[in-house]
This record gives structure tokens, C-alpha cells and sequence, in this order.
């Protein structure tokens, strides 16, 4: 039986692993951006360490490929003096018919302490956190559609950054929201830190009207899906989902919700844009809006490694 | 073997009965109800005071996983399992492998179930060859060899034009299409559709997915005059379609299983595999739709859709698990459950796991058709006799079935097995 506790809380309400960020309370959640802010002077230092992970071995299990994330958390966990061993199942144990659970079994025996998991399927990083020994810590690296907590806290770092206080803003998602783990992490951590407008912003195809039930507001028309917007979050649109039954082409999903300097107008003057990358340019975005004023991309990955910091080392402080 | 079962409360849904009186049983069959003569000697008299006398339980929808799977269930663990939930008689669908599309494959069967003289069991023959949608099987020699009907199992038809003509050459010969009704293409998810799905980053299965293919079953049901029982309905918009059908007059009949009856997707959780059953488990309102149904007879007969599923194939993400339940040790307990917080009566509430599903099987069970499901003097004496007044925690440890897993896993629920009969004989036997 499944305890139907959060399974990422111990008994004391203290984060031990990081599954997802529904359920988090705001307290953990600001606690996590408190220490992110205290980690981002490090990586200013000539010598970017410190030594709260001295001696943990932490696994960086990408069943999924992911160049991308696997080395911010790689760089995460190195500054904060962990041996880091990147492990890259989809080419390896997996190919060879190994199942997921012998895969830990066999990490976890070579003395573990904390597993990056990424993985094509929702819900795989609570299976292996629901099997592996009581001191290993897991931290998911996106599951599927499910979650990617940990972008959706360097989103809420870069938020809190540029805008201070949440409750006055308005947030607008746009693009894939249906097959993003981002969108839905973005979507609990928003909720859970007061925003008191948060609109998902794409095609009927892309945008699931069940998301309304998260606390946001669907809307198929651009213009006003992003009017008087504090915060434009672009989505990644997969190659995959270019052309089929989903969209026509990349040309009428860009016509029609691509982020062009003109339709960004529509936003407050102020508006900071986002994306988690990599940008697709000309399809969800136009390059003079990547590279334009309002943009904070880039400022986005910085904030990512910082962030990363904060929720390896407060989880490896708590017990389950 | 002559045996006398004493002070029992015969509960027998298909005449009405509901009395306190003796059972005589000689050469397997009921030979006296209430007034057992005088010169009756019985070779073994069985108490039955505080218990319930019924009709062995008849289930719809049990995979014994022979042949082919016998890694996730073996015919004898899994009659063992059927007679200690006090099931006498079970349907069991095609989706073996091979699958049971040949005569040879179905007289195996029934002959390997026949020697362990355990629970009836009743093979769906396959609807087409290897269940691949395309070539019609040889249903006249499939039911020959003992198939009580012809069903695609799990395998969706994609193919209206060879649907069409199944149900076609079915009815030519009277035969009854046993169908769950799922649109090959919207009906590929893992969890419903729903909040919860979109929150979880579970693909969903639509209800359309159900009310197109009912309202596509339908339309060739009046082409076609043919009869079709529809497995596992799952949403509120289904059952209100089949209420409809039903009063058109449709021959159609349909049931659902202990899972959709008493669960829904919030149950899912944190993403628990033991939940992970077809159809999808829906939403309340569906769920409240399901047990209005099956009150109001709009569903016919409740099954246990076992579905043994070993370690292995479980533990791993939700959509990755493969999907299904033990069940055939649980029928008559959530069967109770759900008849005590509905208001039915006991004997209403058995009707569903008795007589009203052997109504579904129909001439296809030959001479027992007479006598299954029911408490009938001359009638095989096939008995379930439960403790209606006993509650008992589920573990999957304490489950013969060789399939451990089931959502219900630490449920409290009423009634417990005591003794099974089959054609007379002690087929299973609590030790207390």
C-alpha cells in the first residue's frame, strides 16, 4: 500500500526528496529561493565551491536525453563538492533489457546518495524514490508531462528576481502546454506563491480545457491571452508536434502564437519574457524578442545552477 | 456422495427466495429444498447456521492467463482463487497466447479445467483470427468446442467493415458479440480524461471514446439483429446510452467491473501502478452513474475483470505498468459493499453476481442454463455458502490468485466465503 502522505515530506514537513511542486507548501518553496539567492554569489567567486556536499555521490540518471539539464545539474552539484557520475540509461542498461527498479537496485549498491532522474514517463522518479534506500535522496529532472521542479523554481527565482512580490502579477504560459512538465510545475508554484492571474495561452489542440481545474485561465486568442501581462512564459514547441493532427506547420503555430515584438505590445511595458529552452527562433519566437530588452533567457539558465544548489543541499540536510 | 446442508438462509435471487431450510444434495445435484425426507442418509451434513445459502457465483470477465501467461496466473491457482471467492462458473476472454481462436486451443482448455473439477469455465472465442481485426474466425467450430461467445478482449476493432460483418455472420447463427466499447483511436490512454489526468501528465481516454463506439455498436445492431453484451462500461454518458438502447429494445446487454463500481481516478494518487486498470477508472459522477445503473438493471451483471498481473509487469511507471487486478476473491465482498450503501437487498444485490449474468450467457450454456445462478430442485448444485455478518481486511498476502495486485488492498468489506460446492462436491473450504 501507498502511504497517501506526500511522498516527498517526512514526518516532519522537511523536503527529502524533490518530486514535484504540487503539494509544496510556500514555505519551502520561499526557503528554496532564499538559499538560491545565497548560493548565486558563489558562482561570481574566482573558486566556485563549497563543501556541503563533500564526499555524497550523486547520480545523474538521464533515461531520457538531455544535454541541457544534465549538465546544469552537473555543474550544481560539483560546486557544491559532490562526486557527480552522469550515468546515460538511455543507451546503456535499458538498451539491454534491464527494468528501471534492478537499475537503482544496482546504483543504489554502489553507495548512492542522491539520483537526478530524468525519464520519459510520468511518475517514474516516485517510483524509484518509493524504492530506493531510506538516505537516498531523488530529484526529479522532469517525468514525462508530469513535472520539472526544479524549472519551475529558477522560473520562480527569475519572477521573484525582476518583479519582487507575486501577488500582483500576471502570468501567461504559452504554446505546448499539453505536453509540458514545465507549463505544470510553472502552474503549482505559481498558485502556490499568490499569483492571482495565470492564463495557458495556445490552440485547443495544445492547451487542455481540464487545466482550468489548476487555477488558470485558457485563452485561444493571443492578444488576449497576453494583454497587460507582467510575465510571458514561450513553451518549447517539440519537432515532433509541428506538423500532424496537433498543428498544421510551424508557420501557422508562429503566425498565429509565435512572441513577435508586435504582439508583445500587448504586454505591459515592463513585461519580462521567458522560455525554458532550447528556443525554437521563428517558431514560438521571434529573435528580436529572444534577444530584445525584455528578455531574461540567459539570466534564466544563471538563476538555474543556483537554484539546483539550494534544493540538492537542503534535501541532503533532511532525513526521512 | 449424498450431503446435507442444515440452517442455512437460502438466498435465491431468480425465484425470490429468502428462507431458513435445509438443502439436500445427491449425485451432484439439488434434490430436496426445506423438506428433506426422512430417509435422506447424508454421507456429510454441513452446518450452515449464520450463514448464507446462494447460487454459486457466476463472473463474467476472469483471465485464467492459459494458456501463454502462465508466469502471471496458472489455471489451477486461479480456480483455486475463483472457488474461494465462491465463483462456480467464469467467462474467461481470448487474449490468451495463443489466442483462442481455434477449436483445439478451446477443447485444451476445457478439458484442463474440466480435470481440475473446480470451478465451469466458459471460453469467449476470438471475434478474429489472432484478434487482428481482419479475418473471421471459425465461429460455428469455435462454439462447437465449448465458446459461449466471440469477444476482440482488450483489442480494440478499428475496422467498422469487418466489425459489420462480424456482427453479421454472428447473427446468422445466433451467436452474442461480446465487445467493450473503446474507439480504437481516442481510446488509447492510460488514465481518464479528466483534471486529475491533465494534472498528472497521464494521457487521457476521453468518454467519447465510449459513446462513439456505443453509438457505432448500436447503429450496427440495428443493421445487423445482432446481440452483443458490452464489457465494462465506464462512464455516466455510456450507461445513459445503453438505458437507451435498452428501451428501444436493442438485444444488448452489459456490465462493469468491482474496479469502476467502487473506485475513481483520484484514487491514482501518487501515481500507484495498482490502479491501473481498463477501462480507466472515471470520475464520481460516473462512478455514482455506474452504481445507479447496476441498481436500476440498466447494467445487467457485476464482474471481477481478474486480471493477474505479476511483479514485474507492476512495478514500474504508471503508464509503463500493465494494466489489471486480481478480483475473483473480491467479487462478492464489493458485490456486498456496494449493495449495503445502495440500499439493495440481499437478494438484489446477488441477482447481479448469479442469476442476471447467467441471463447474459443465455442457450450458450446448454444444459445448465436451467440450473446455473440459481436454487432450483434437479438443478447442479452449485453453492456458495458466506458469512454475510463477517468483515475481513483485503492483503494481497492472504490471496490465492497468483496475481497480488488489487486497488483494494487494506479495504475492510463485508462477507466471507465459507464453502463452495460444485456439481455437489466441496470445491473449496474455509479452515478456521
Amino acid at each position: 500500500m501507498l502511504s497517501r502522505r506526500n511522498p516527498q515530506l517526512n514526518s516532519h514537513g522537511e523536503l527529502i526528496h524533490l518530486l514535484s511542486i504540487e503539494g509544496l507548501p510556500q514555505a519551502v518553496l520561499n526557503q528554496i529561493l532564499d538559499t538560491a539567492g545565497s548560493f548565486l554569489s558563489v558562482n561570481d567567486r574566482e573558486v566556485k565551491k563549497v563543501p556541503l556536499l563533500r564526499g555524497k555521490s550523486v547520480f545523474n540518471l538521464f533515461f531520457e536525453n538531455s544535454t541541457r539539464t544534465r549538465t546544469t545539474f552537473e555543474i550544481a552539484a560539483k560546486r557544491l563538492s559532490a562526486d557527480v557520475i552522469n550515468l546515460d540509461i538511455a543507451r546503456s542498461s535499458a538498451a539491454k533489457g534491464e527494468s528501471l527498479l534492478d537499475t537503482i537496485a544496482n546504483l543504489s549498491a554502489m553507495h548512492a546518495d542522491m539520483f537526478v532522474v530524468r525519464h520519459s514517463e510520468s511518475g517514474a522518479p516516485y517510483l524509484i524514490a518509493q524504492h530506493c534506500a531510506p538516505h537516498v535522496h531523488v530529484v526529479n529532472a522532469g517525468d514525462g508531462r508530469h513535472a520539472h521542479p526544479t524549472q519551475g523554481l529558477l522560473d520562480m527565482y527569475t519572477i521573484r528576481h525582476y518583479k519582487q512580490d507575486f501577488t500582483k502579477l500576471t502570468v501567461a504560459i504559452v504554446g505546448d502546454i499539453v505536453h509540458s512538465r514545465v507549463a505544470r510545475s510553472d502552474i503549482h508554484a505559481l498558485t502556490t506563491l499568490g499569483v492571482p492571474e495565470i492564463r495557458a495561452v495556445g490552440p485547443k489542440t495544445l492547451v487542455p480545457s481540464d487545466i482550468r481545474e489548476m487555477g488558470v485561465r485558457v485563452c485561444h486568442d493571443m492578444k488576449e491571452g497576453i494583454s497587460g501581462a507582467d510575465v510571458i512564459i514561450m513553451l518549447r514547441l517539440q519537432n515532433e508536434r509541428m506538423s500532424g493532427a496537433m498543428l498544421p506547420s510551424a508557420g501557422e503555430f508562429f503566425k498565429n502564437y509565435g512572441l513577435t515584438p508586435e504582439k508583445l505590445a500587448f504586454a505591459k511595458p515592463d513585461a519580462i519574457v521567458m522560455h525554458p529552452g532550447p528556443i525554437n527562433r521563428g517558431v514560438e519566437i521571434d529573435s528580436a524578442v529572444a534577444d530584445g530588452t525584455h528578455s531574461v533567457i540567459l539570466p534564466q539558465v544563471t538563476f538555474g545552477i543556483a537554484v539546483r544548489m539550494a534544493v540538492m543541499s537542503i534535501i541532503a540536510g533532511n532525513n526521512a | 456422495m449424498k450431503l446435507l446442508i442444515k440452517n442455512g438462509r437460502i438466498v435465491d435471487p431468480a425465484s425470490g427466495r429468502d428462507e431458513r431450510a435445509d438443502l439436500a444434495i445427491a449425485a451432484g445435484r439439488i434434490v430436496a429444498i426445506g423438506k428433506v425426507s426422512a430417509d435422506f442418509h447424508a454421507s456429510r451434513t454441513i452446518d450452515a447456521s449464520g450463514l448464507v445459502v446462494a447460487p454459486g457465483l457466476v463472473d463474467l470477465a476472469a483471465r485464467l492467463r492459459e494458456p501463454g501467461h502462465e508466469h502471471e496466473g496458472m489455471l489451477e491457482s486461479e480456480m483455486a482463487a475463483a472457488v474461494a471467492g465462491g465463483v462456480t462458473s467464469l467467462v474467461c476472454p481470448p487474449d490468451t497466447d495463443p489466442v483462442l481462436d481455434e477449436p483445439g486451443l478451446v477443447q485444451m482448455l476445457k478439458f484442463r479445467a474440466r480435470n481440475l473439477n473446480l470451478a465451469h469455465v466458459y471460453p469467449l472465442g476470438a471475434l478474429t483470427r489472432n484478434l487482428a481485426g481482419e479475418v473471421l474466425t471459425e465461429m460455428a467450430e469455435l462454439t462447437e468446442a465449448g465458446c459461449v461467445g466471440f469477444s476482440q478482449a482488450e483489442v480494440g476493432l478499428k475496422d467498422t467493415l469487418v466489425l459489420h460483418r462480424a456482427l453479421q455472420y454472428a447473427a446468422t447463427f445466433g451467436y452474442t458479440t461480446w465487445l467493450r466499447p473503446n474507439d480504437a483511436w481516442l481510446g488509447n490512454g492510460v488514465a481518464a480524461k479528466g483534471a486529475l489526468a491533465t494534472r498528472m501528465g497521464l494521457t487521457g481516454v476521453p468518454v467519447i471514446a465510449e459513446t462513439i463506439a456505443l453509438a457505432t455498436l448500436f447503429e450496427l445492431m440495428r443493421d445487423t439483429g445482432a446481440r452483443v453484451h458490452l464489457c465494462r462500461l465506464s462512464s455516466a454518458a455510456g450507461v445513459e446510452l445503453v438505458r437507451r438502447a435498452k428501451a428501444e429494445g436493442l438485444p444488448v446487454s452489459c456490465d462493469v467491473s468491482i474496479n469502476n463500481l467502487h473506485l475513481t481516478d483520484v484514487d491514482i494518487g501518487y501515481f500507484n501502478a495498482a490502479m491501473r486498470v481498463t477501462p480507466p477508472l472515471r470520475q464520481q459522477r460516473d462512478r455514482d452513474a455506474i452504481r445507479a445503473g447496476l441498481a436500476d438493471g440498466t447494467i445487467d451483471a457485476l464482474v471481477s475483470d481478474h486480471t493477474p498481473v505479476d511483479e514485474d509487469a507492476k512495478t514500474l511507471p504508471f503508464a509503463e505498468a500493465e494494466p489489471g487486478a486480481t478480483g475473483l476473491e473480491l467479487l462478492l465482498s464489493l458485490a456486498l459493499k456496494w449493495g449495503s450503501e445502495n440500499g439493495q437487498s440481499l437478494g438484489q444485490t446477488l441477482a447481479k453476481i448469479t442469476n442476471a449474468p447467467v441471463g447474459v450467457l443465455g442457450d450458450s450454456l446448454g444444459s445448465l442454463a436451467a440450473s446455473a445462478g440459481k436454487i432450483v430442485e434437479g438443478g447442479v448444485a452449485d453453492l456458495c455458502l458466506f458469512d454475510p455478518e463477517a468483515r475481513w481486511i483485503v492483503r494481497s498476502g492472504n490471496l490465492r490468485s497468483q496475481g497480488k495486485h488489487t486497488p483494494f488492498g487494506g479495504y475492510e468489506v463485508p462477507g466471507r466465503v465459507r464453502c463452495t460446492l460444485v456439481a455437489g462436491a466441496v470445491a473449496y473450504e474455509a479452515r478456521e
